[in-house]
């Protein structure tokens, strides 16, 4: 009984409201084993890769949930039967039973193994053999720790640069060219599909296709180092219009500030060592080493996921981005509260 | 029969006068010498293996002290309690701790208390090797956690990937140390590795032949030739790791030509069969036990014998499958698929040979039974996880999420774990001389299957919700709390549980209920013997006529008399069928295999700081092995002696 105990004295406090919640969740939880929907769920499918491997799971979890109920019902029964003979001896004739017996179970055993890695095989193959033309090509790049994305055109003007959110068409086939710039990562966003490893000089294609629109989490997958647990992005699937809209605003440079305040902001940053390490494209900051924040307003999270995008929280960031992410590469920035005013300002204001 | 044959097998087992002088003689040649440096200078297999137990156990305290920690910092989301960094060297240690300093070296070290009593000779191969191996390994599992309380603890994962444990992102000397662990454990593991195989090829009674060998000795057999073929691996892995950290050369330096992935490829060519290394021993103790509990010969030899033999070759053949999100290509992957799935049959026969066993005998519900039963219910349950993880695809969604941390601690709590606690309830009385007390025991085993189920259950549906492993916290609206939660009152009911344990055995060293030879009624040799066993294991080598000795020996079964008992010698058999061949002597104990091991141990430390030493660190290492194999004429007396037999070699039959 430890977890009635412990809602009880949840009921106490107001602050444990979250732990009943939480214990509330978990009930249900084990009633409906894996049958929550979820932001970040392998069992919630957003598209036909992952809808074939969450159907895999569940062919697999209803032939192995059965084979597991037999083997312990006979073994059960068989300590249960033994437990009430008195004999120890052998009947004649028991050996050549029981290896029979067993021999069946083992070819049984082979059969449905046999079954299963069919139905893995046929899985697997169905989500290699993905068209290759008419797909959109985003490459994404692990780097410690966030998510670099650009999406590729032909024409070199219109490739674009962005971090941490992914935007893609629904009913689209994306290609996702995976790489690292330093450690190994993975990119995963089970919604949509499994994990693929961001190796350092290696080059991993996935294709993924959402056919709903929504926001699918994702995170980091193989461990990174410090800030591992807080490397997610977020897959916006939107229809195609939507799609082709965020794009070509994205394309465009940071609009000019518009007012006095916001130009101190600008100003702020381009005179501050912000810009050793980030890109607003439109000014003069050009460098490649932390995210592009040339439309930072328009991403629903800050930090590779960690926190909401607003002002308070960005505000807190760039004041000192280790209290929420330590270890992370940025350092801790000493502005007047003027300055971190107009900044945030500044940055709120690339929509 | 070669002319040192003086061995001649005597009928009947009636003692004698001549048997309590023997004993007393034998009992001044085996013993251990007295003193501080004496118990140092120890190559009973017993003291050792004792000592080896109890170190292991001890590291497990530890691994799972790391565990705890783990819990309760994730029993919440964004808790604060543990930041990143430290975090991160916890859950590397308690793998490291775990795999390398626990499960490994626990499994030897019951086998070398155990397997020459089983095969019923006074010693295992290679003494003070073995005591060598010993203090290597004692060391190496000293220097990790000092260097864990420098706040050097290793912090990139037991499986340490470049180029996140490469010179240019573990800056430091984190990684070394890791590195350097391995270094120490693999050199113990291949030693203990060695002597066992010597031991059950050539030291086992006369007539215990192949196939007459007790399981849990085939297990160490089998798990030896493992850990021979797998070790080598990882040792050049982790030199090349050391080299490119040390000296900067560019194995795994991609810029320079190097792969990150030769790496994985290396280490899990090693680090698949490892977890058979820990899991197939613990399948020994499982037959062992359903054997004597259930009062039947276990069913199936052969087929058990040849089950534990091809898992040990299929083993190595699926190391790709912790690699199947690193891009291999569609064939490869299915090849690995269909060999991880394979691999499902051979553990599919021996259950079923298992539960054939107690179908057909009559379980008596002692402890050591109780924990191979809960060892069915949650193996069988991490078995079928795993061949779901060899599905490539599905593998993909779960791979690195806590439905694989659930997946492998059910294989390795599940099939090595309560195998060994059942173990720990079987031999103690061996060891000992006293039971453990039941009633304890039988605490000691719901709780610890309550606990064990409470902890990693929810974390199959924390894997397939997303939770990835390896986090340090996740946010609240994750929705992972709540299991999170679970696991943690989990993890606090399996702690009780292991405090029980340690309280019945201190309780029961003092005043458990005196055991007697063989308290069991079990078949084997170890229980042919007294309770704790005499430092010389038995008065007259036994002779072995079937599978189940001490259930079908015959009133006048005979036994080994012309082996010296004013000298330290053995008998060496034939390996297939255990025939007499000739006496050896073994060595006395040293002090040398000691001092060895702390030259060889500077030489392991130093060389994570400088690369001279190498060269310096080869120089007391040298010193002390010509030490430990300088011949003393008292040997060489000895040795002349066991051998100036020509004239009496004619008289035998």
């Amino acid at each position: 009984m430890p977890l009635l105990l412990l809602t009880g004295s949840a009921r106490r406090t107001a602050k444990n409201w979250r732990a009943l919640r939480a214990y509330a969740g978990l009930v249900v939880g084990l009633l409906f084993f894996t049958g929550c929907r979820g932001v970040q769920s392998a069992v919630d499918p957003a598209g036909p890769q992952a809808l074939r491997i969450s159907k895999l799971w569940w062919t697999m979890l209803i032939v192995c949930s059965a084979v597991f109920i037999i083997v312990l019902a006979v073994l059960l029964y068989s300590v249960f039967r033994a437990h009430r003979r008195n004999r120890v001896a052998d009947e004649p004739g028991t050996e050549q039973r029981l290896t029979r017996t067993i021999s069946g179970a083992v070819l049984v055993t082979v059969v449905i193994l046999f079954g299963l890695l069919i139905a893995s095989a046929l899985t697997g193959r169905a989500l290699s053999s993905q068209p290759e033309q008419d797909v959109l090509t985003i490459e994404v790049v692990g780097h410690q720790w966030w998510w670099e994305v650009q999406y590729d055109d032909p024409l070199p003007v219109r490739t674009l640069k962005t971090a941490n959110e992914i935007h893609i068409p629904t009913g689209q086939v994306v290609m996702l060219k995976l790489t690292s710039h330093d450690v190994i990562h993975s990119f995963w966003a089970p919604n949509l599909h499994g994990k693929k490893d961001l190796i350092p000089g290696h080059v991993a294609l996935i294709w993924i296709q959402a056919d709903r629109p929504g926001v699918y989490r994702g995170q980091c997958a193989e461990f990174c180092g410090a800030q591992h647990a807080h490397m997610a992005f977020l897959v916006v699937a939107e229809s195609p219009e939507r799609f082709a809209d965020w794009y070509e605003k994205q394309l465009k440079p940071a609009a000019s500030p518009a007012d006095a305040a916001l130009s101190h902001g600008q100003q702020v940053f381009l005179t501050s060592r912000c810009v050793m390490c980030h890109t607003i494209r439109g000014t003069t900051a050009a460098a490649i080493s932390g995210p592009d924040l040339t439309h930072l307003a328009s991403r629903g999270t800050l930090a590779a996921g960690t926190l909401p995008n607003t002002p308070d929280h960005l505000g807190g960031w760039v004041v000192n981005s280790q209290v929420a992410k330590p270890g992370n590469h940025m350092p801790p920035n000493e502005l007047s509260p003027e300055d971190l005013q107009s900044l945030v300002s500044y940055l709120e204001s690339l929509h | 029969m070669s002319q040192a044959t003086k061995t001649i097998i005597r009928k009947g087992t009636r003692v004698s006068m001549d048997d309590e002088r023997e004993r007393q003689r034998l009992e001044q040649t085996w013993r251990t010498p007295g003193g501080w440096l004496g118990r140092l200078s120890s190559v009973d297999h017993k003291v050792i293996g004792k000592r080896f137990i109890i170190t292991a156990f001890i590291f497990f305290l530890l691994g799972g002290i790391e565990a705890v920690l783990m819990r309760i910092q994730l029993a919440r989301p964004e808790s604060r309690l543990i930041g990143p960094d430290l975090y991160n060297q916890i859950f590397t240690m308690h793998g490291t701790t775990m795999m390398f300093l626990f499960a490994v070296p626990v499994m030897e070290a019951m086998a070398v208390y155990l397997v020459p009593l089983m095969v019923g000779t006074r010693a295992i191969a290679f003494p003070r090797l073995n005591a060598f191996s010993y203090y290597i390994y004692l060391f190496g599992g000293i220097f990790l956690y000092v260097m864990f309380l420098l706040n050097t603890g290793p912090d990139n994962g037991w499986f340490s990937y470049v180029p996140l444990a490469g010179p240019q992102y573990a800056p430091g000397k984190r990684a070394d140390v890791w590195a350097q662990l391995i270094t120490f454990t693999e050199v113990s593991a291949l030693i203990v590795a060695v002597e066992l195989v010597v031991t059950i090829f050539k030291l086992r009674a006369p007539g215990m032949s192949l196939n007459r060998i007790p399981m849990f000795v085939w297990a160490m057999l089998v798990t030896s030739f493992m850990i021979i073929f797998a070790m080598p691996t990882v040792a050049l892995d982790s030199t090349c790791l050391i080299l490119d950290r040390l000296v900067s050369t560019h194995f795994f330096n991609q810029a320079e030509g190097g792969d990150p992935l030769l790496w994985q490829h290396l280490f899990w060519f090693f680090g698949h069969p490892e977890v058979y290394i820990i899991f197939i021993p613990a399948l020994g103790m499982v037959s062992s036990i359903i054997g004597t509990f259930t009062r039947r010969p276990v069913f199936g030899y052969l087929a058990l014998v040849l089950s534990l033999i091809a898992t040990a070759f299929i083993g190595f053949g699926l190391w790709v499958h912790h690699m199947f999100a690193t891009d291999v290509p569609q064939l490869g992957q299915s090849f690995f698929t269909a060999a991880s799935m394979m691999i499902a049959v051979p553990s599919g026969v021996q259950v079923f040979c298992w539960i054939a066993t107690l179908w057909a005998g009559r379980p008596i519900f002692k402890t050591p039974l109780l924990f191979v039963l809960g060892f069915f219910f949650i193996f069988i349950l991490g078995g079928l996880s795993g061949v779901m993880l060899a599905s490539v695809p599905l593998d993909l969604q779960v791979h690195d999420t806590f439905f694989v941390v659930a997946h492998f601690h059910y294989v390795l709590i599940g099939g090595a774990v309560f195998p060994l606690f059942g173990g720990f309830y079987y031999w103690f009385p061996k060891i000992t001389g006293r039971l453990l007390n039941e009633t304890l025991g039988k605490w000691n085993f719901w709780l610890l299957l309550i606990g064990f189920n409470l902890t990693f259950f929810p974390m199959h549906q924390l894997g397939l919700q997303g939770m990835p492993r390896r986090v340090y916290t996740y946010l609240p609206e994750m929705g992972w709390g709540g299991l999170n939660l679970l696991a943690t009152v989990g993890g606090l009911i399996m702690t009780i549980s292991v405090l029980l344990f340690i309280i019945n055995v201190f309780r029961s060293r003092r005043s458990g209920e005196p055991a007697g030879d063989n308290p069991w009624g079990a078949s084997t040799l170890e229980w042919a013997t007294s309770s704790p066993p005499q430092n010389y294991n038995f008065l007259y080598i036994p002779t072995v006529a079937g599978r189940d000795p001490l259930w079908e020996q015959a009133e006048d079964q005979p036994v080994v008399t012309g082996l010296r008992s004013d000298i330290r010698e053995v008998l060496v058999t034939y390996t297939l069928d255990a025939e007499p061949d000739h006496r050896i002597k073994f060595p006395n104990p040293s002090i040398w295999p000691l001092l060895a091991a702390i030259a060889t141990t500077g030489l392991f430390i130093g060389s994570i700081f400088t690369p001279w030493a190498v060269p310096i660190g080869a120089v007391p290492v040298t010193v002390t092995l010509i030490g430990w194999f300088w011949p003393t004429a008292k040997g060489h007396r000895e040795q002349l002696a066991s051998e100036e037999q020509p004239a009496e070699a004619e008289d035998q039959p």
